[in-house]
């Protein structure tokens, strides 16, 4: 701590190291180096399967990682109201920018998700995510406080449009997300238990009625029980991974299923964790992201600003469930999303949206002069 | 630890100290931001709970499953991305292949491409004359990006599209399959469609295995055999104007099928095209009454139960009646004959009265061992269920025993009489080569002793009874004969018979069993108007072996025959062996019916005709 400016260094950088969160800040340059050493492992196979610069994903990584870090530590300067105000700001854009791209952008996949913007391509519907997070937590933080303010209502149309835009594109991962964000905040803001009962019950049975209404429904669902029913490849090389990898992995650049999953850089990265580096490496980046979110938990647990719990516990929450997810399908635990795994896998649109958000994590967790923080 | 832990954690773990109570005066908000607490507690749990599953599911995969088990799982997976279209090649028991894939080029347009329509189709009807111009000029001038042109073209064809340098006409490569031996063994190996999934015989039973495992794949099928067979039973088919026919050879010792032949039959390429008529399978698929034949089994389950021995006297010159039904002879027998020669000469009065003491429940019980109530196993989708009676009712078991009232395939049928001959050792049926040569046991049939009777019996049916010409000079054949009249609504009838031949060969030591059946023969001058299986199945038995047991592997035997060859059981050891015949006779006086009308089986006559005329 030589270097670290002196507890009365009253300027900007002085107060921001002295109240923001070093424990977080610690944990997500912790993922962002096992996602440099990830990409290093898994993506020039990918590289060479599309027949470009081996190290042509590693580049982009790392050309993307000065900017993604720049905007993570500005936007963990801003104060709790300027974070609101940015996450409005954001939350429009990506809204208008992300049905422009359902309606202007590329296919891709079977989806139109990435615009072109000054050579750049970009995925609009990751800046949706965070921003939602916020504006959802002030509607229903507004509710709680200010009566007659019809803060849960908007928060529930606001979902509804979101989730419209999200599935026009379409991208059901996502919108999984946004979803699980609106009923984390509406349930914290005090959802009454038996509504949520009901709402359990209801999203329960509507499941089993498309499992037997819908014969897509089935058979993704049966292909699930029972992957030796059909084509499940995918999982089934992942699986074999993590077998493979055991506990120590095979070593680094050993692994051979970067060679055979045509995502492995991307959506299947942690199966590559899992082969090469084994079991203790999945250990370590399983205990990281609960670390992030556990600590962040505990960290707003103590304000008595609800919108900042709120924000704080619906970016964190979105961030859990991302990295769930997708280790989670990677696992065959639950079908198969297309989410990337936060800060490890590779994708520039996500890094930055990544980084956006855990800013604003790191600028709500700070200590300040009024709260128990 | 625990300290610094809960320094980390601060709030969300267990602690003693309260929160400062500043903010619980504050009214509404205070109450919201308690509860935002419990429930931010409950969603970090849930958080716990999720990244525990996680966690517990890496320790299952990484520490708890058998990589090996993986490697090979892996090996089956990594299977799937070879050349599309690829199958293992098929071949015959010598190495002759059966269906293999070529390399062709489907040819194929992008029609925003092809400049000139007209031109491009005149071009392409010169290398494909079978084209039609007008169609493809048409298709070509369409708004869209692809069509086809020809699938599956020669390497020659496609060399000479590309010489014509046609804008926007490209092909990408297809495999194909061809089927070098045409309608030889159409009905066995069977098709595929374009989507290289097979659609019947072996190509369809044993899809994965040819997609995946790129050694190719043996059949039990002797070609040469197969060859000559079809010849032969083609010619008997034509002389006799049937309407088809089913020839079949099985090694007694492996089961291994070695010749089956099903006519009439189709070209394998043309399979979609082809009837279902012609696609039928007899020997596999299409289940028959066999008639006599089927007195082979009874006279085996007979002694196998001891109801009866080779010498018991039976008197069988009066037909036997029960309830509504009559059973007759063909011929009638008037001298009394003993079990053996009802065999030998076909009786279906003796063959009834035998079964009468075998029992219906015995019966059954022997026919399931047989496999002759179950459907199929063979290697193959077209599998045929026997038809028996669902009630097994006394005349059921009459009608039984000289081979009405049950169908079974002709495969079914082979497996038993093979399992009999051969010592009593029954062994599945198959269609692929035997890599070790252990056949696949199934039981126990008979006991040795039986098997060596029946042998016996079998070889004098050929030189003594009806079975007369199907003896193959030199290969100790022995059989029976069966000629069935088909089934047709409401009963039988006289002139649409099945007429088959059922033969062993050689009988010193079984190494095949053939079976020979023709569909409706027509009589002809020649034969007196006669199409029974002695007149029509025994002559065609007999040239199918003496054309294939030499590509089988026998040799044509120039001593002179002798008991020991055929019969192994000889006249000396009737005396020591089974009781005599005096005491037979009585025994059958006991039972059977008498000449002086008191026989508990002379019921009131009846109109209605018996399945009879059986030789």
């Amino acid at each position: 701590m030589r270097y670290a400016p002196a507890r009365t260094d009253t300027s900007i950088i002085g107060r921001w190291w002295w109240t923001v969160d070093r424990w977080l800040l610690a944990a997500v340059s912790l993922l962002l180096a096992y996602g440099m050493v990830l990409t290093l492992a898994a993506s020039p196979a990918a590289a060479a399967r599309l027949n470009i610069d081996s190290f042509h994903f590693v580049r982009q990584q790392l050309l993307f990682m000065p900017p993604a870090l720049a905007l993570m530590l500005l936007t963990s300067l801003l104060t709790p109201p300027w974070v609101r105000r940015s996450a409005l700001i954001m939350l429009a854009g990506a809204l208008i920018f992300s049905v422009l791209a359902s309606l202007l952008g590329a296919e891709i996949n079977g989806a139109r998700r990435w615009l072109p913007i000054g050579g750049l391509v970009v995925q609009p519907s990751e800046f949706i995510k965070p921003a939602f997070a916020v504006i959802c937590a002030w509607l229903c933080a507004t509710a709680r406080v200010e009566k007659g303010f019809p803060g849960r209502i908007l928060a529930t149309v606001l979902c509804a449009a979101v989730l419209g835009v999200l599935a026009a594109q379409p991208d059901i991962g996502m919108a999984a997300v946004v979803f699980s964000i609106w009923i984390c905040l509406i349930f914290l803001a005090g959802l009454s238990l038996w509504l949520i009962a009901a709402g359990i019950g209801t999203v329960a049975s509507a499941a089993v009625a498309a499992y037997f209404t819908f014969p897509h429904v089935t058979q993704r669902v049966n292909l699930f029980l029972d992957p030796a029913s059909g084509d499940n490849y995918q999982v089934d090389r992942s699986l074999g991974a993590f077998i493979n990898g055991g506990i120590f992995g095979k070593g680094p650049g050993e692994g051979t299923i970067k060679h055979q999953l045509p995502d492995a850089h991307s959506d299947f990265i942690f199966a590559v964790a899992g082969e090469e580096f084994g079991l203790l490496a999945c250990f370590l980046i399983v205990g990281t992201y609960a670390f992030i979110v556990l600590r962040g938990f505990a960290r707003v647990i103590e304000t008595n600003n609800l919108f900042v719990l709120f924000a704080a516990v619906g970016l964190l929450s979105a961030f859990g469930l991302q990295a769930i997810i997708n280790m989670a399908s990677t696992l065959h635990l639950m079908p198969t999303k297309g989410l990337t795994l936060p800060f490890i896998s590779y994708g520039g649109s996500s890094i930055m949206a990544l980084a956006v958000g855990t800013g604003m994590i790191l600028a709500l967790t700070r200590n300040r002069a009024g709260g128990t923080l | 630890m625990t300290r610094r832990l809960r320094q980390i954690f601060r709030g969300l773990l267990p602690s003693g100290r309260r929160r400062p109570g500043g903010w619980r005066s504050e009214g509404q908000a205070c109450d919201a931001i308690e509860i935002a607490r419990k429930r931010v507690m409950v969603t970090g749990t849930v958080f716990v709970v999720a990244f525990g599953i996680i966690s517990y599911r890496l320790i299952d995969l990484g520490v708890l499953r058998d990589p090996s088990a993986d490697a090979a799982r892996a090996k089956t997976t990594t299977a799937q991305p070879l050349p599309t279209g690829h199958r293992a090649d098929i071949v015959d028991r010598n190495g002759t292949v059966l269906a293999t894939s070529i390399r062709s080029w489907s040819i194929y347009a992008d029609p925003t491409i092809v400049g000139d329509p007209a031109r491009t189709a005149r071009i392409l009807k010169h290398i494909f004359p079978s084209l039609n111009e007008r169609a493809l000029t048409v298709k070509l001038s369409q708004n869209t990006r692809f069509v086809w042109v020809r699938r599956q073209a020669s390497p020659a064809a496609y060399q000479q599209v590309l010489r014509f340098g046609l804008a926007g006409v490209r092909a990408r490569p297809e495999l194909r399959r061809i089927y070098p031996q045409r309608t030889l063994v159409a009905s066995i190996v069977g098709s595929i469609d374009v989507d290289n999934k097979g659609t019947a015989g072996i190509e369809a039973a044993m899809d994965t295995r040819l997609r995946t495992d790129t050694h190719l794949l043996q059949l039990a099928i002797d070609l040469r055999a197969q060859t000559a067979s079809r010849r032969i039973l083609l010619q008997s088919i034509k002389y006799w104007r049937a309407l088809g026919g089913a020839a079949m050879i099985m090694d007694v010792r492996t089961g291994e099928i070695r010749v089956m032949v099903s006519l009439p039959d189709y070209v394998p390429d043309t399979s979609n095209a082809a009837s279902q008529d012609l696609q039928f399978n007899r020997n596999t698929l299409g289940v028959y009454e066999f008639g006599s034949v089927f007195k082979i089994l009874n006279t085996a389950m007979a002694l196998e139960y001891g109801v009866t021995h080779p010498h018991e006297m039976f008197r069988v010159d009066e037909p036997l009646e029960i309830g509504r039904f009559r059973i007759r002879d063909t011929h009638p027998i008037l001298k009394p004959i003993d079990t053996g020669m009802i065999l030998i000469k076909s009786s279906n009065i003796g063959s009834a009265m035998i079964a009468q003491r075998i029992g219906g429940v015995r019966q059954k019980s022997f026919l399931r061992r047989a496999d002759m109530l179950s459907k199929l196993r063979l290697e193959l989708p077209e599998a045929g269920t026997p038809l028996y009676p669902r009630n097994w009712r006394p005349t059921n078991t009459l009608n039984i025993s000289f081979g009405y009232g049950i169908a079974v395939t002709p495969v079914h049928l082979v497996a038993a009489v093979a399992g009999i001959v051969n010592d009593g050792h029954m062994v599945a049926p198959t269609l692929l080569q035997r890599a070790n040569g252990l056949p696949l046991w199934r039981r126990q049939l008979v006991s040795r002793t039986t098997s060596r009777v029946l042998r016996h019996l079998m070889r004098r049916a050929v030189l003594e009874g009806t079975g007369k010409s199907a003896d193959a000079k030199g290969y100790l054949v022995g059989g029976k004969t069966g000629t069935a009249e088909k089934a047709a609504r409401g009963g039988y009838q006289r002139n649409a018979l099945l007429s088959s031949f059922i033969a062993a060969f050689p009988m010193n030591r079984p190494r095949y069993v053939l079976l020979v059946s023709l569909d409706e023969p027509k009589g002809n001058k020649a034969s007196n108007g006669y199409a029974t299986a002695g007149v029509v199945a025994a002559p065609t038995a007999r040239e199918i072996i003496e054309r294939v047991a030499p590509m089988l592997g026998l040799r044509p035997r120039t001593k002179p025959e002798s008991d020991a060859d055929t019969g192994v059981w000889t006249g000396a050891d009737r005396s020591n062996r089974f009781r005599g015949n005096q005491q037979s006779i009585r025994v059958a006086q006991d039972t059977g019916p008498s000449r002086s009308g008191q026989s508990r089986y002379r019921l009131p006559r009846n109109t209605l005709a018996t399945p009879g005329d059986n030789r």
